[in-house]
């Protein structure tokens, strides 16, 4: 219970490799609490609805959007954020692809974009089938048609999708047809 | 978002007993979460169910296999065995939301997701399925998405589950644990209710069912595929959609099994058109036939009047794909 009356929850979590404790309202989503308790504001909020991914962060490897879910279900989970791939000076080479491509024009939906991509660059390494695989047991090739269609969740306002396309390909090792 | 209880189920029996006492499940949290966010549902109290020991893909002695409610969408869609027998599955789940948000939908979750009605989503205005008696706006209002099939004059709206779509073509059954412990099984055709006078009840689940499992049957067929429709080429609802499940033996059709997407309250799915294709040899006229019955049942509003014909067509671009005839 906090000071409004309101039920709270305790929780564990390991983000970019440091725990941190949260005890906040039970309606604290994940993105929320990285954002405003935890001071992380790398992820972005854009949508708060799913819509957008914006929000996108790492929980146990995998992309999620952090604005449908919350901080209280991921006791004992690992997240990485934006600020966990890498820092000026130190950029994953992703980051290092978006600088080079200008994948980005205001940058408000990069940190998800670099998360989602971060991500979805392990899922065609597994073998992961997406809506355009053609074979649906093949193994998916590197292409424009297969991140577009895969990284079709995070929405930029600016339209800078074929750079942001051209940084993952270059940063995947593949190569536009 | 109303303020509300949190605690986290250890095991069925566990999720059972804190639902008898008035608790709503979460699972991946995705609908659920956002409707709570709009103030659409308002729970006061959450069971988390997310972490259950219901996350596996198993065998079943009949040649099937048993989906545990956990099972994420995008470990479903990728599994192999799921990928080589039940490709229109996989297909489906692919077309459906996210990355992202296939990597939280469970297969519990995604059977119980809500309809996307814009009236059902702004709690200003009157939706006898959120507020049962108030009315319903779509009716004679804005209904391009709604329903074509097996509406009431209280509701039109559709269920928006690709996933389910598929599972219905597959004669899936849905396995329910009651909150007595008694685990029960139920066609999925036979699961979701539609709104007649009652448009708030959608599924036949009592005050406490837990979704344990999906059940597949071996595949009728291994001729596969899902077609959805939309307003562009990813991360949106489908305006149609069409499973489809087809054997063909000596240049006839042994087997259709067909699940439409997009136009109904549930699922849609038609014995007379089956029916109408069984036994016989494979071509356009034929195919034509078919939707030609599957939309003489159709009653559909202004707004969605379009996917009528574009269901037609999109059976019929199934059908000779799945035949090999050309269309
Ligand atoms: C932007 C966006 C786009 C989307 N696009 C698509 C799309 O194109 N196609 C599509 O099919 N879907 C789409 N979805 C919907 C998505 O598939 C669902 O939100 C998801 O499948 C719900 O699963 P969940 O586990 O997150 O459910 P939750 O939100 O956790 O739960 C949903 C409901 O099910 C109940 N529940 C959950 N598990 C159980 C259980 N085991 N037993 C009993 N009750 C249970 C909950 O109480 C709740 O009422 C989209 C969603 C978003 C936000
Ligand atoms: S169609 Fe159904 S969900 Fe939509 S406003 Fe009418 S009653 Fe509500
Ligand atoms: S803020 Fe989470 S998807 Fe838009
Ligand atoms: S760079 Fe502005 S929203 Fe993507």
């Amino acid at each position: 219970m906090n000071a409004a009356g309101n039920p709270t929850a305790q929780t564990q979590l390991a983000i970019n490799g440091r725990d941190y404790r949260l005890d906040a309202d039970t309606r604290t989503t994940l993105l929320d609490a990285l954002r405003t308790h935890l001071g992380l504001t790398g992820s972005k909020k854009g949508c708060d609805h799913g819509q957008c991914g914006a929000c996108t962060v790492l929980v146990n490897g995998r992309r999620v959007n952090s604005c449908l879910t919350l901080a209280c279900m991921h006791d004992g989970d690992e997240i990485v954020t934006i600020e966990g791939l890498g820092k000026p000076g130190q950029l994953s080479p992703l980051q290092e692809a978006f600088v080079r491509h200008d994948g980005f024009q205001c940058g408000y939906c990069t940190p998800g974009q670099i998360c989602s991509a971060t991500a979805m660059i392990e899922e065609i390494a597994a073998g992961w089938p997406s809506h355009v695989t053609d074979d649906g047991t093949g193994k998916p090739q590197l292409t424009v048609e297969e991140i577009s269609e895969r990284m079709s969740g995070n929405l930029c306002r600016c339209a800078a999708y074929p750079n942001i396309v051209d940084a993952i390909l270059e940063a995947a090792g593949g190569k536009r047809a | 978002m109303r303020p509300f209880d949190y605690a986290r189920a250890a095991s069925s029996a566990d999720a059972a007993r804190l639902a008898r006492e008035g608790a709503t499940f979460i699972a991946g949290g995705t609908n659920l979460l956002d409707l709570m966010k709009l103030e659409v549902m308002t729970p006061s109290r959450l069971v988390d169910v997310s972490r259950l020991d219901l996350a596996e893909i198993e065998a079943t002695d009949a040649g099937g296999i048993r989906i545990g409610a956990m099972v994420r969408n995008s470990d479903l869609a990728a599994d192999e065995g799921v990928r080589r027998n039940y490709p229109v599955l996989s297909r489906a789940l692919l077309a459906g939301a996210s990355g992202q948000l296939r990597n939280k939908a469970t297969t519990g979750g995604n059977l119980l997701q809500r309809t996307r009605c814009y009236y059902f989503y702004d709690t200003a205005m009157p939706c006898n399925k959120r507020e049962p008696g108030s009315g319903c706006r779509a009716i004679g209002g804005v209904n391009r998405l709604h329903a074509i099939f097996g509406t009431s004059e209280h509701c039109i709206a559709t269920h928006p589950s690709d996933m389910a779509v598929a599972m219905r073509s597959l004669d899936a059954e849905v396995e329910i644990e009651n909150a007595e412990g008694r685990t029960r099984r139920i066609d999925l055709g036979a699961f979701y209710r539609l709104p007649g006078d009652t448009p708030h009840i959608e599924t036949v689940l009592e005050p406490g069912d837990l979704i344990t499992a999906v059940v597949l049957p071996p595949p009728g067929g291994d001729r596969q595929t899902y077609r959805k429709v939309r307003d562009r080429a990813s991360y949106a609802f489908a305006l149609v959609s069409v499973a489809g499940v087809m054997a063909l033996k000596n240049g006839r059709i042994a087997h259709a099994s067909l699940a439409f997407g997009g136009v109904a309250p549930q699922p849609w799915r038609d014995e007379e058109v089956e029916h109408l294709l069984q036994g016989e040899e494979p071509s356009l006229p034929l195919f034509q036939r078919a939707a030609d019955a599957l939309l003489a049942d159709a009653s559909p509003q202004e707004g969605n009047a379009f996917k009528a014909p574009r269901l037609k067509r999109t059976l019929v671009a199934v059908l000779s794909e799945l035949c090999g005839v050309k269309a």
